[in-house]
């Protein structure tokens, strides 16, 4: 979820990598650094994307309390 | 209607009655008996008839002075184009009417006719009313519809945007339905890593609009949530209609988090489709909206490296350019020696052109010369028959005859060959003579 979080954060960074980078104002080393940066970020990003794993909650609410349980969508692909 | 068309020959008998009966205590009081009644006896008389022998009715109208009292009754009249009578709909019998009455509406009412003495009015007391023509249904949905429009919650600068990608998404709709079983397909194929939690309400019958607005609120509480679907399958307008109540269109409008609205299949638009921020034919389509992101940001990532690799090539190239054409603009003393080197050998061929110009121009010269000296020579004036002597003792030329005197010798000079000779005799001044 932190990855998550983050995950627009990271995509404006990288927005303004690109754009520094292509402006070709920054010196040779500068750039080296960002585009290294940059193509962390871009690898990040898309691994977050294409992340596999999920969580398929259903929110129960007794007497007012909620709580969060495992649903069971395999019996409904079933169907 | 049968029973509307009775009411009114049960009514306009007993109307007529009414008048007989007033005919009978009018006289009665003037003739005989001499009874006077009071305002209020002949008003209760009047109540009596109206209330008992009219009663209950069914009326058709057209509502007109509507006015809504802060108590909560409804008061207005009823017309047709002869008539008028005033009506009258408490609080109590109003409270569940599904629509709003309007001047100008056209209404098939059921109610009593009752007498309001203090004012000497008689009205309708109306239990039951339903708009004519549309159904009642259509008409509240119409009406709120309106209603909401003015209130601002379809307008365009409430609705939220959603999030550049949504990786926690709440669904409102039954753990049951088709609704949830698509969403879920969607996702698990086009975006896997999209956590969903979901909220199963009634989606139709009398409880579900109040389920449904209170999951909304409920998923908006829950902190780590992007986004809302709304969902529900297909089905008639009836089963839709939970989606077309108040309380879900506001509690739409309240919601924290952006919401896409799902409800049934394509031709169906509910209130809730107009407040959503975003709104879809069906409940595949809503998980698509999510896929479509996951991709279009996928792309965009790509389009990103490649800009990078771009980039950084064209700094580096760029660079190396630069570099060769400082290295040109440096020179070595090597360098300035050569360019000296140079200098000498463009001045030297230089030089020898202008040398060879100058000879050449001298020659040209001189051979126009000899041209003209060779003109100028004896030899060609003795070509042309002249000839030269010369006094041989003294090896001077004749030009005087005053040089010589007789027995001289003379060498003479032809043009071809030459001769010696001794003057014989001289003469002064015979040039004419001779020739």
């Amino acid at each position: 979820m932190k990855e998550k979080t983050l995950f627009e954060e990271d995509l404006k960074k990288l927005q303004k990598i690109v754009e520094e980078l292509s402006s070709g104002k920054i010196t040779l080393g500068e750039s080296l650094k960002k585009y290294e940066e940059g193509v962390k970020l871009a690898q990040s990003c898309s691994a977050t994307l294409e992340e596999a794993q999920r969580k398929v909650e259903q929110l129960m609410k007794k007497d007012g309390k909620v709580s969060l349980e495992k649903f069971d969508d395999i019996e409904i692909e079933e169907k | 209607m049968q029973k509307l068309s009775k009411l009114e020959n049960n009514g306009l008998p007993s109307s007529r009655q009414s008048q007989k009966l007033e005919n009978n205590g009018l006289p009665s009081s003037r003739q005989s008996q001499k009874h006077i009644y009071t305002v209020s006896e002949i008003t209760q008389v009047i109540k009596v008839l109206l209330e008992e022998k009219v009663g209950e009715i069914w009326l058709e109208g057209e509502i007109s002075n509507f006015k809504a009292a802060t108590s909560g009754h409804f008061y207005f009249s009823l017309k047709d184009h002869g008539a008028l009578i005033l009506g009258a709909m408490f609080a109590h019998a109003n409270k569940n009417l599904k629509f709003k009455l309007e001047d100008g509406q056209k209404v098939i009412c059921f109610g009593k006719v009752d007498v309001y003495g203090p004012r000497g009015q008689y009205q309708i007391i109306v239990e039951r009313i339903e708009p004519k023509g549309v159904g009642a249904q259509q008409l509240a949905f119409e009406q709120l519809k309106k209603k909401l429009d003015q209130e601002g919650l379809f307008d365009a600068r409430h609705k939220k945007p959603l999030p550049q990608m949504p990786f926690t998404v709440g669904i409102v709709t039954s753990s049951k339905g088709a609704a949830v079983r698509d969403i879920l397909q969607i996702l698990k194929k086009g975006a896997s890593g999209v956590d969903v939690i979901l909220r199963s309400v009634r989606v139709q019958g009398e409880q579900a609009a109040a389920e449904i607005a209170q999951a909304i609120t409920d998923l908006n509480n829950l902190k780590p949530l992007d986004l809302i679907i709304v969902s529900r399958g297909g089905g008639s307008t009836e089963d839709l209609w939970s989606f077309n109540e108040e309380i879900v269109a506001r509690a739409i409008y309240n919601s924290r988090l952006p919401i896409i609205s799902a409800v049934g299949h394509q031709i169906n638009t509910t209130l809730s489709d107009l407040v959503a921020d975003v709104f879809v034919e069906t409940p595949s389509a809503a998980a698509k909206i999510i896929v479509d992101k996951k991709n279009a940001l996928l792309a965009r990532l790509a389009g990103f490296k490649y800009e990078m690799n771009f980039s950084i090539n064209n700094t580096i190239s760029d660079l190396k350019n630069r570099l060769t054409a400082f290295t040109h603009m440096l020179k070595s003393p090597r360098d300035h020696l050569f360019e000296k080197q140079q200098q000498i050998d463009e001045l030297f061929s230089g030089l020898n052109y202008n040398m060879r110009h100058a000879l050449e121009l001298a020659a040209q010269r001189s051979s126009a010369l000899i041209q003209r000296l060779e003109a100028l020579s004896p030899l060609a004036i003795l070509s042309r028959g002249y000839s030269l002597s010369v006094l041989v003792s003294q090896g001077a030329i004749l030009k005087d005859v005053g040089m010589i005197k007789p027995g001289d010798r003379l060498k003479t000079i032809l043009y071809k060959g030459a001769f010696t000779s001794a003057v014989l005799e001289v003469f002064n001044d015979e040039r004419k003579n001779l020739i």
